[in-house]
């Protein structure tokens, strides 16, 4: 139910109502679009996330299972010292895109270190098990890079459509009626007002003639 | 220079070492959840991979950096294998932004 918004019933007032009820309108319809959009691009991206998200839990499971059949063969002394200096780092430059007014970031990546090889390690002492699962590993890297920023722009989209959804409903069901409703009612009573001042009026001059008949 | 992060638990982050991000090893979540947020706070680290159990196990944390583009925290599955949450995560997302979950029909 709309209710009242207390002001008093008068010209002035009303002509701010009424700016205020267009500006309202104005902004709804622009929510609505915002959001409409919104929805749109974060369904792609929703979608996109889906698919790199099944495949990347897939390729880890592998290189997991991978790491698992190492440990078994290595003892974890040996796999911790052949692991910890890598030969590569991976260096992030992250930078941010707009997807309608929502700051996402965009991460690029480089290896830094040899390219040709990955492996931290000799060979003399670790398990050609261990070659697969760095090699299948360092495979998924691109594909978690991307799942990163894919995943971190869904979860920044979908608050922000949250947010544009509580806007325009508000408007929409509170705001926009309320007005609606208030400068109905002060137009009610201004009318109120006029007919009473005529029927006044016409009463006065019923009176004015009536005294001047006398004479 | 901004790296990745991997904070988990140790069989699941070590192979993480081999492709050159920076590896945190903590045996539990609060520990994880400690050096969680003294990574996320500087920004030296834009992407964090947390191991899903540990991300599952402090919705609190996470929702602290959620509306913030950087870091991206994002939770992997580890070596005790998938237990699904991360696509339930996307599910719940979907139903937080549009009410319902219109795109798990395929």
């Amino acid at each position: 139910m709309a209710q009242l918004i207390k002001v008093n019933p008068t010209r002035m007032e009303l002509s701010k109502l009424k700016k205020r009820l267009k500006t309202a309108q104005r902004g709804h319809k622009l929510l609505k679009d915002k959001r409409d959009e919104l929805v749109k691009q974060f369904l792609e991206l929703v979608r996109k996330n889906r698919e790199l998200r099944t495949e990347v839990e897939m390729k880890l499971k592998l290189s997991h299972e991978a790491f698992a059949g190492v440990s078994a063969v290595m003892s974890p002394q040996a796999l911790e010292e052949a692991l910890i200096f890598p030969k590569q780092s991976v260096v992030l430059e992250p930078s941010e895109k707009n997807i309608m007014s929502v700051d996402v970031p965009v991460f690029n990546y480089k290896m830094q270190g040899s390219h040709s090889d990955i492996f931290s390690y000799g060979f003399a002492f670790t398990s050609s098990e261990l070659d697969d699962a760095v090699q299948g590993l360092s495979d998924v890297l691109s594909q978690l890079v991307e799942l990163a920023e894919t995943e971190k722009s869904v979860m920044l989209l979908a608050s922000e459509i949250e947010k544009t959804r509580r806007r325009v409903n508000a408007l929409e069901h509170v705001l926009i009626p309320n007005l609606q409703y208030t400068i109905k009612n002060i137009i009610m009573k201004l009318d109120e007002n006029e007919r009473g001042n005529t029927t006044r009026l016409m009463k006065v001059k019923d009176m004015v003639l009536n005294q001047n008949s006398r004479y | 220079m901004k790296k990745i992060a991997c904070i988990g638990d140790k069989d699941s982050v070590l192979c993480f070492m081999a492709i050159g991000c920076s590896v945190f090893i903590a045996e539990s979540a609060e520990e994880a959840a400690k050096i969680l947020r003294k990574f996320a706070s500087d920004e030296s680290y834009p992407i964090i991979f947390l191991v899903e159990k540990y991300y599952n196990a402090m919705p609190g944390v996470i929702s602290d950096y959620s509306e913030r583009p950087l870091p991206a925290i994002i939770s992997l599955p580890g070596a005790s294998g998938s237990e699904g949450s991360g696509l339930a995560n996307i599910k719940a997302l979907v139903e937080k932004a549009i009410g319902a979950d219109i795109t798990f029909n395929n």
